[in-house]
């Protein structure tokens, strides 16, 4: 990674839709440079997408959330990839992380309503055949994620005018 | 009751702040974005927090010893030489004072008699001119010019000398101008000191907040220097540790020991979680590389060519600043003086500058804005100031 890609990464994940121009500026390089370098980094799928973060418990969406811990059994020659792949083809699923510890997959699942994800655990993902076991717990209050805290307001403590 | 006659009449002849009659008016307007901050928006980072919350825990209450906690002013030490190849022993050439002001004043009050002059470059840190008055003594500003990049010339501050000064407080990088000093602009500095057997009280409070490559060099490390330098330096700006209030002068052990004297009557010792805080943000800063401190540059870095590239784009001339948070452009050509620019964009657009001439009658003409404020609000307060500079010229 060049010192402008970590720039651009930093630049655009606080902000993704700051100008070109503008993150020209911030970085010092021209305008070609950073336009050539995040189009490097897009091919590279390095950035993924453009996306926003949202508060939707101050939306009207009915939402529910919920952390499957997963236990399967590992295929011979595709170890947890092949079962991986299975379950984050479903819909409900947000993110699927294969983890250290007493578990195997870490499930992230959404859905409109409780019923709609109890239906999603017995109904789809508990019949997987080599799925052996799931805890499901569900998301009750969000405080803070990606780095963003989401039950404060502006925590701009600082005096308006300091020498 | 009539106070006048006990109140000390030279205190009472010490202007109140520029700065404070500018704070009132912007504390009755709502929803400002202010660039008139002169701290970090960046929170102290948490493993530093913690380890003063833990100090707490284990019932770590009581006062230290005069100087600083041994191992803060270890830290101190290491920290110096690790940075800047200083070199200052941490049992008599090292004290922890309430933020870099404490060292300030106490150095002024150790160093300066009745009647005696102390050179203040300007525009420069507000409360330096007031404290070599309250220490007895008459503050003499030499005037730094944007031509010259508000640097300190040699020659400037040979013209300034008289037979009764005693000492310069030399401010660099610089609050509210951004500048910095080269070590060849040093040297020069350093040939007059020699020349007319001065004290230097260096502020190097902003010494980690330095861009564009270049390297901060402080006074001390000059040839024979050391033996006539006092490094003040401090936790709030490269720690974003303001509201800690901890801070530090270095120097000749027989100095020192004087302004020790003073700071053990008067304060006995900076506050304790404090100074705890400070030695686990060197330490861990001494482990990992400074990443964090080298994080928060990289973020200023950012703002600043942003902020600079702005100006220039709404057609005020501005300095390239290389060091601290600030940038002081020109608001000449809208015809204003600093004053009459920050209150109206105040009242019209609701954004807070400071004028330059709270930091010296030299800053007429300029004005002080804080590029350490969230990326979002930042470009809302240059667009606002854009239009506000279109309005007027």
């Amino acid at each position: 990674m060049t010192k402008l890609e970590t720039d651009l990464l930093d630049l655009l994940k606080e902000d993704c839709r700051l100008p070109l121009e503008k993150l020209a500026v911030m970085t010092g390089a021209s305008l070609e440079e950073v336009a050539s370098t995040i189009d490097s980094l897009e091919k590279r799928r390095v950035i993924l997408r453009y996306s926003s973060m949202i508060n939707w418990d101050l939306t009207d969406r009915e939402r529910v959330e919920a952390m499957i811990e997963v236990r399967v059994t590992p295929q011979r020659d595709m170890g947890f990839d092949a079962i991986a792949r299975r379950i984050y083809c479903f819909d409900e699923v947000k993110s699927v992380f294969l983890m250290s510890g007493s578990y195997d997959l870490l499930v992230l699942v959404e859905a409109r309503t409780l019923k709609e994800l109890a239906a999603f655990v017995s109904g789809k993902l508990s019949p997987l055949e080599t799925v052996t076991g799931t805890a499901t717990s569900f998301v009750l209050k969000r405080y803070k994620e990606e780095g963003v805290i989401f039950d404060s307001g502006d925590s701009d403590r600082r005096l308006v005018i300091s020498p | 009751m009539n106070y006048e006659k006990y109140l000390n009449p030279r205190i009472a002849s010490v202007p109140p702040s520029g700065i404070r009659r500018f704070f009132d008016l912007a504390a009755t307007m709502k929803d400002t974005i202010s660039l008139g901050v002169g701290e970090p928006d960046f929170k102290t980072p948490f493993p530093i927090r913690n380890a003063a919350i833990e100090s707490l825990m284990d019932g770590e209450t009581q006062y230290t010893a005069n100087r600083g906690l041994p191992e803060l002013r270890e830290e101190i030490s290491l920290y110096l030489e690790d940075r800047y190849s200083l070199s200052y022993d941490p049992d008599q050439e090292i004290l922890v004072t309430i933020g870099a002001s404490e060292a300030i004043d106490v150095a002024l009050r150790a160093l300066v008699s009745p009647g005696e002059e102390v050179l203040v470059p300007e525009p420069s840190y507000v409360s330096y001119s007031p404290g070599v008055i309250f220490a007895g003594g008459e503050p003499v500003g030499v005037e730094t010019l944007e031509k010259d990049d508000f640097r300190l010339t040699g020659e400037a501050l040979e013209k300034a000398v008289t037979p009764r000064t005693r000492a310069l407080i030399l401010p660099y990088p610089n609050n509210p101008t951004g500048a910095v000093m080269t070590r060849a602009d040093l040297e020069k500095v350093a040939r007059v000191v020699r020349k007319h057997d001065l004290l230097v009280i260096s502020d190097e409070i902003y010494s980690e907040l330095i861009y564009g490559g270049h390297t901060h060099v402080p006074f001390a490390a000059l040839e024979g220097m050391a033996e006539r330098t006092l490094t003040i330096n401090g936790f709030s700006k490269a720690f974003a540790m303001t509201g800690w209030r901890v801070g530090y002068a270095c120097g000749p052990k027989e100095i020192i020991s004087v302004m020790n004297k003073i700071h053990q009557y008067a304060i006995m010792c900076a506050p304790r979680q404090g100074q705890v805080a400070a030695a686990t943000a060197l330490k861990t800063g001494r482990e990992n590389g400074y990443e964090e401190v080298r994080r928060m540059r990289d973020s200023y870095d950012r703002r600043r060519r942003l902020m600079v590239d702005a100006f220039r784009k709404m057609g005020l001339h501005c300095f390239e600043p290389l060091g601290a948070f600030y940038a002081f452009p020109s608001v000449r050509v809208t015809g204003m003086t600093s004053e009459e620019f920050c209150s109206r964009l105040l009242r019209e657009k609701n954004v807070a500058a400071v004028p330059g001439t709270a930091f010296g009658p030299g800053g007429e003409g300029n004005i002080r804005c804080c590029y350490a404020t969230a990326l979002d609000k930042l470009n809302i307060a240059l667009d606002r100031m854009a239009e506000f500079v279109k309005e007027n010229t």
